[in-house]
């Protein structure tokens, strides 16, 4: 064993160019796999974030439509003591009524909010372009109604309700989440405010909240419908969403078809040059064989050459992916100055990688191994 | 006196559609501590006989004997074992490993034996090298010596193993006159030093006749066998 892998090793550095030209070949399917991977994973990452994770989740409602959540507050206490792997846990009551402003009419969605907890889960704060969060009695406006019907953080606006009631507030801001149809709909204020200007009693409409893991939602959704009371249901994100789930699914097997891909052309690759070395070495193993070594030694002589082969171009190629990936976050960048996709390095995925990478070559040096075992001494010391 | 080596009933035929034979009947029976030439035309079948003997080659029909055991049935790896520790070859070509030094080529039946180089065996390399002369260029890469010091560092990589058997197919095919000589006294020096059973293949007869015994190989055929002082003689009136 140790004589087999001595030999390897000497047959490895006695022809360095070679032996360099496959580690850069492995490199360079590792650093593909690495870059790859890291490109997928950071969109992943950033999309989930964006469509999911700045949103609802989990969606408590009554089952019949037009009821309410009567006891919210005491709901809302359950669920974040149940241990269910919720978070944010924040009801809500929305109605529908209008902005008025002289004579026009805007068409809102107003959505009071019971707890801090909204801000966290659609980042109000963030999303903040002037003013400050709506406190009690105050509203905050988005960006594209704001445009439209002229309004600044500071002025006082009319809400009227589909049944004529109205009542004046002040705009504590101007917020923009992104997405037009929010931005031009929903105006944000507390549950206290609506409950008071539609004439609701201490209700919701809905209970919203997060999950520590959103692709648990469905689960978290289903264990908790069995401890609601039977006037209550569940909704979760992917039940609602199944195209974005598709879409997500969708780019984790094509990430992951590529890089299978691109393992079946390294392990090709070092399998066919190592087929050639052993041609070429097979004058060495001849004479190896005559003095008596065996086929499992002489088969392990190639194990070891991939192997270390294997090794060598794993880490070239971590460092030339990561190289990589750093060169991307630094020079493809957005008009200001951000990169176009944060990339995720995952040190799990690339050590996995890395190791993939390293079987592979071991796996493809099989094919030469066994041919290196059943060389015959006599085809080399005949042909002289 | 022990025949370490014993053919019986040899035949060796190539091919399967074409079929060659190569030898034919050949019984033969070699005295332990012998000193003993092949001598033969290109093609009469010296080579396979040599190659069959060392377990290179496998006969057609007929039974190999090597000190004592019967070889024709025996695993690839068993005869590796059997090559390794028991037979010591000089080839026309040295064969070396040029990704090897010299010292390192010497010592590499050894370390396929032990798995390791033991400091027996690096002293026993240093002896033989020293003995062939070539100690001087013992850290020389094997590719990067002259042909004489390359043979000499081949046949010091045959006797590292302290075999019974040493078998050589002209093994200074590609020498000179002087280095020739030079070699046979060497061999013949180690044969009675360390008691080893050598089996030559020459086509000079001058040197055959440093021998114990001639075997003469004819169409695969042993043509003529004669023993000790008789291809002495034989030698000095051809000479």
């Amino acid at each position: 064993m140790k004589t087999a892998l001595k030999i390897a090793w000497r047959f490895l550095t006695a022809s360095k160019g070679q032996s360099l030209l496959i580690a850069i070949g492995i490199a360079v399917g590792v650093s593909v796999q690495v870059f790859i991977g890291s490109l997928i994973g950071g969109l992943q990452v950033e999309l989930v974030d964006n469509a999911i994770g700045r949103n609802t989740q989990i969606t408590i409602t009554a089952r019949d439509r037009g009821d309410y959540v009567e006891n919210y507050q005491e709901v809302a206490g359950t669920l974040e003591e149940a241990g269910l792997g919720v978070k944010r846990v924040s009801p809500v009551l929305d109605a529908s009524g209008f902005l008025r402003v002289g004579q026009d009419d805007y068409p809102i969605q107003l959505r009071g909010f019971a707890s801090s907890n909204a801000d966290s889960i659609y980042r109000l704060t963030e999303a903040l372009v002037s003013g400050a969060l709506p406190e009690s009695g105050q509203v905050a406006l988005g960006i594209n109604l704001a445009q439209e019907a002229g309004i600044e953080a500071m002025d006082t606006v009319t809400l009227a309700t589909p049944r004529g009631n109205t009542r004046d507030v002040s705009v504590s801001g101007i917020y923009d989440l992104k997405t037009a149809a929010l931005n031009s709909r929903w105006v944000l204020t507390d549950i206290a405010l609506v409950q008071a200007a539609f004439g609701y009693g201490d209700v919701a409409s809905a209970i919203e909240m997060q999950a520590e893991d959103p692709f648990q939602a469905d689960q978290i959704a289903v264990e908790m419908a069995g401890l609601l009371p039977q006037s209550l249901k569940v909704d979760d994100w992917k039940a609602q969403n199944e195209q974005l789930l598709s879409g997500l699914n969708g780019q984790s097997v094509s990430s992951l078809m590529i890089q299978v891909f691109v393992l079946v052309s390294v392990v090709l690759a070092i399998a066919s040059v190592l087929a050639i070395s052993v041609m070429q070495k097979s004058k060495q193993l001849g004479i190896l064989k005559a003095m008596g070594i065996r086929d499992g030694s002489a088969s392990v002589i190639f194990l070891a050459e991939g192997f270390l082969l294997g090794i060598a171009g794993a880490i070239l190629g971590v460092a030339l992916g990561l190289g990589l990936t750093y060169a991307f976050t630094r020079f493809a960048l957005n008009p200001d100055g951000t990169p176009v996709v944060a990339l995720l390095v995952d040190p799990q995925f690339i050590a996995i990688s890395a190791l993939v990478a390293v079987l592979s070559a071991t796996l493809a040096s099989l094919i030469p191994a066994r041919r290196s075992a059943r060389l015959d001494p006599m085809e080399v010391i005949k042909n002289g | 006196m022990d025949n370490i080596i014993s053919l019986k009933g040899i035949n060796k035929i190539y091919g399967s559609e074409i079929k060659t034979q190569v030898l034919t009947d050949v019984n033969l029976d070699i005295a332990n501590q012998s000193f003993t030439s092949i001598i033969g035309a290109s093609g009469s079948g010296k080579s396979t006989l040599l190659n069959i003997i060392g377990t290179l080659d496998r006969p057609t029909s007929g039974s190999v004997i090597i000190n004592g055991t019967q070889t024709t049935r025996m695993t690839r790896s068993a005869l590796a074992r059997l090559r390794n520790e028991t037979i010591g070859f000089v080839f026309q070509f040295h064969y070396l490993l040029p990704e090897f030094t010299a010292l390192e080529n010497v010592l590499m039946p050894a370390r396929i034996r032990d798995g390791r180089v033991t400091p027996e065996a690096m002293e026993r390399a240093r002896e033989l090298m020293r003995l062939m002369g070539i100690e001087r260029v013992q850290n020389n890469n094997a590719a990067k010596m002259s042909g004489g010091q390359q043979q000499r560092t081949s046949i010091a990589r045959a006797l590292i193993n302290n075999p019974r058997i040493v078998l050589a197919d002209e093994p200074t095919g590609n020498l000179d006159s002087d280095s020739t000589e030079v070699v046979y006294d060497i061999l013949r020096d180690i044969n009675e030093r360390f008691k080893t059973t050598f089996l030559i293949i020459t086509h000079d007869r001058r040197i055959a006749q440093k021998a114990d015994r001639i075997i003469e190989i004819r169409d695969g055929r042993i043509f003529l066998d004669l023993p000790n002082q008789l291809a002495k003689n034989l030698g000095e009136q051809s000479a």
